[in-house]
């Protein structure tokens, strides 16, 4: 027995004390130390339909995460309730060359299958649940406001927490399983009324609509893992979560995600709890960052340029980091369209892919938009980015995006969204 | 000299020098090269000591993290952050020990439960150890860390 502060149910106790075996022991006492890092006083029920995983990649590196998950399977320790994961790393229509192509299976991702089959076997929804966004009604596992949840991935809890008011800590891969294993999570942080109250007033003062990637940033350095109330936002939003907006904040999030730690935002008059509750969710003595056109910019500038050629010509474009919705794949699909008829040409002059979750992209290849996208030349991908451009070779290649996420974890190299759809729609000089 | 008093996490000893980070430390974009990279003789080189691949953190960009006494105020950036300590403890290619100025955010005392449970060498893990000790503590500074989260810094 070891010693912990935490106060169990007897049933929890005796998950601890081994009466479901050893290994769902360890689980227990894995969450039961990572609750009392933050003096939880108890852990509580999940109560969202699914668990949504992080850890989606075969990396022939992360041995000891195989080996965790093959101790789990075989000690009978599997989820109870099914789960999505994050997008694959590879997708045959996307393009590699020959070098590329024999580090990625036989080397990079040589694990892949093994580890899909272990996904399966852990409880996976389907070969379909493979994307970052799953709360996209196309994939189905979008939680209620209220609902308690153990998921991972930073794009897709702030999400959840924020847009869809459900509640989640930002939990590590791996810590995500083990809740959705015995069914319960330690109460503390953005669980807890308390840790989802404000620290940061942010006002924006902005002279036009924000790029939501640029926005999301420069919050989340500021911010880093505080929760911000953000004010003026709404006079370019709205006050209604439609699909556009959802699809802003989904990219605005992501971006406050990856560039600081933020599990977790109010919009003032927009978001569920600020529209419930207001200034009251604003804790006392929160400070304020105010966001003009001036600090966008100083944020924009700010960006590094990691490509050994400065001014190298792009070769290889993505969009959709976190994946886009269906919405935002038929609106890149008119720009791109529209934009090259205007500038006389019919194909996208830098390779370019559009990525989204495999719900979403069944459902855009219903629509007449499939067609016109095809016609772009554009590639569409239920890939993740992030893990294809997390290698030396790709490294080397110069990458856009208008993603900050994928600006922050490789090379890539950050643009707005007006300037990629003139980049890639213009003749190459 | 100068001690702090902090708060044990996963409790140890450990001395080692320091390697310090004034922001947020990304679990991901720092672990990333060296974790994939770091056994391959070619391109893995740079990456053997476990070089910090995070182009975005000015103080520890290309500086070899391996064995030292990483000092941080928390951790930042994906999820995944829990995990790759995890595996980069399993693995040998973790710090000696992570020394935390502000309390433990959530992924890092991630991998820290799961190096505490499921590795056989887990890494020792201070937090609140105050704004003070990441002001004073320098790169190279001789750190020893005692069982009851004290840290002892020159």
């Amino acid at each position: 027995m070891f010693d912990y502060k935490m106060k169990l149910t007897p049933e929890q106790e005796a998950i601890l004390d081994g009466e479901k075996g050893e290994v769902m022991a360890k689980v227990m006492k894995t969450l039961v130390l990572y609750g009392d890092a933050f003096e939880a006083e108890k852990m509580v029920p999940v109560t969202a339909t699914m668990g949504h995983l992080v850890t989606s990649f075969g990396l022939k590196v992360m041995k000891p995460i195989y080996d965790l998950m093959d101790t789990l399977i075989d000690g009978g320790a599997l989820s109870g309730q099914k789960f999505t994961v994050d997008p694959k790393p590879l997708d045959p229509n996307v393009p590699v060359n020959f070098l590329q192509d024999f580090v990625f299976k036989k080397f990079m991702y040589s694990e892949q299958e093994a580890y899909d089959k272990q996904l399966a076997k852990l409880g996976l929804q389907d070969k379909d649940a493979y994307t970052c966004t799953c709360y996209m009604d196309e994939v189905g596992n979008k939680p209620q406001q209220g609902d308690i949840l153990s998921w991972a991935e930073s794009s897709a809890v702030v999400y959840a927490n924020s847009v869809l008011g459900a509640r989640c800590n930002r939990n590590s891969g791996i810590i995500e399983l083990f809740g959705s294993i015995v069914g319960c999570v330690p109460y503390f942080g953005l669980l807890t009324d308390e840790g989802r109250k404000a620290k940061w007033i942010v006002e924006v003062k902005t002279t036009k609509k924000p790029e939501a990637q640029i926005l999301g940033s420069a919050i989340g350095m500021k911010v880093v893992e505080d929760v911000p109330y953000i004010k003026g936002l709404d006079q370019w939003l709205g006050t209604e979560l439609d699909g556009d907006t959802c699809a802003y904040l989904k990219d605005f999030g992501a971006a406050t995600a990856s560039n600081g730690a933020v599990g977790l935002y109010h919009i003032e008059n927009l978001t569920p709890e600020a529209k419930e509750q207001g200034e009251s969710l604003i804790a006392e003595g929160a400070q304020v960052y105010v966001i003009d056109d001036a600090e966008l910019e100083r944020a924009y500038r700010n960006y590094p340029v990691m490509w050994k050629k400065k001014d190298a010509a792009p070769k290889l474009c993505f969009i959709g980091c976190p994946h886009l919705s269906l919405a935002q794949l038929k609106e890149w699909t008119d720009r791109i369209s529209d934009a090259l008829r205007d500038h006389g040409l019919t194909k996208v002059t830098v390779p370019t892919v559009f990525t989204a979750a495999p719900g979403v992209i069944e459902e855009f290849n219903k629509s007449y938009h499939a067609a016109r996208l095809r016609n772009t030349g554009v590639i569409l991908s239920y890939i993740c980015p992030l893990m294809y451009m997390n290698n030396p070779l790709a490294k080397s290649m110069p990458v856009i995006t208008n993603s900050n996420k994928l600006r922050t974890y490789t090379t890539a190299r950050y643009y707005k969204s007006d300037d990629i759809v003139d980049i890639i729609t213009k003749e190459v000089k | 000299m100068k001690q702090f008093k902090g708060r044990p996490v996963v409790a140890g000893t450990c001395t080692a020098p320091a390697l310090v980070s004034h922001g947020g430390f990304n679990t991901l974009a720092s672990f990333q090269g060296a974790l994939q990279f770091g056994d391959l003789p070619v391109i893995g080189n740079k990456y053997k000591q476990t070089e910090c691949d995070d182009q975005n953190n000015k103080d520890l960009y290309r500086k070899p993290m391996l064995g030292k006494a990483l000092c941080l105020p928390q951790t930042i950036g994906s999820t995944t952050g829990g995990m790759i300590l995890f595996t980069a403890n399993v693995m040998g290619k973790c710090p000696a020990c992570l020394l935390f100025s502000e309390h433990i955010d959530s992924l890092a005392a991630a991998g820290a439960a799961l190096s505490a449970v499921w590795s056989q060498s887990p890494m020792p893990v201070v937090d609140c150890l105050g704004q003070e000790f990441l002001d004073t503590v320098k790169d190279g500074d001789s750190i020893t860390v005692s069982e009851d989260g004290t840290v002892t810094v020159g």
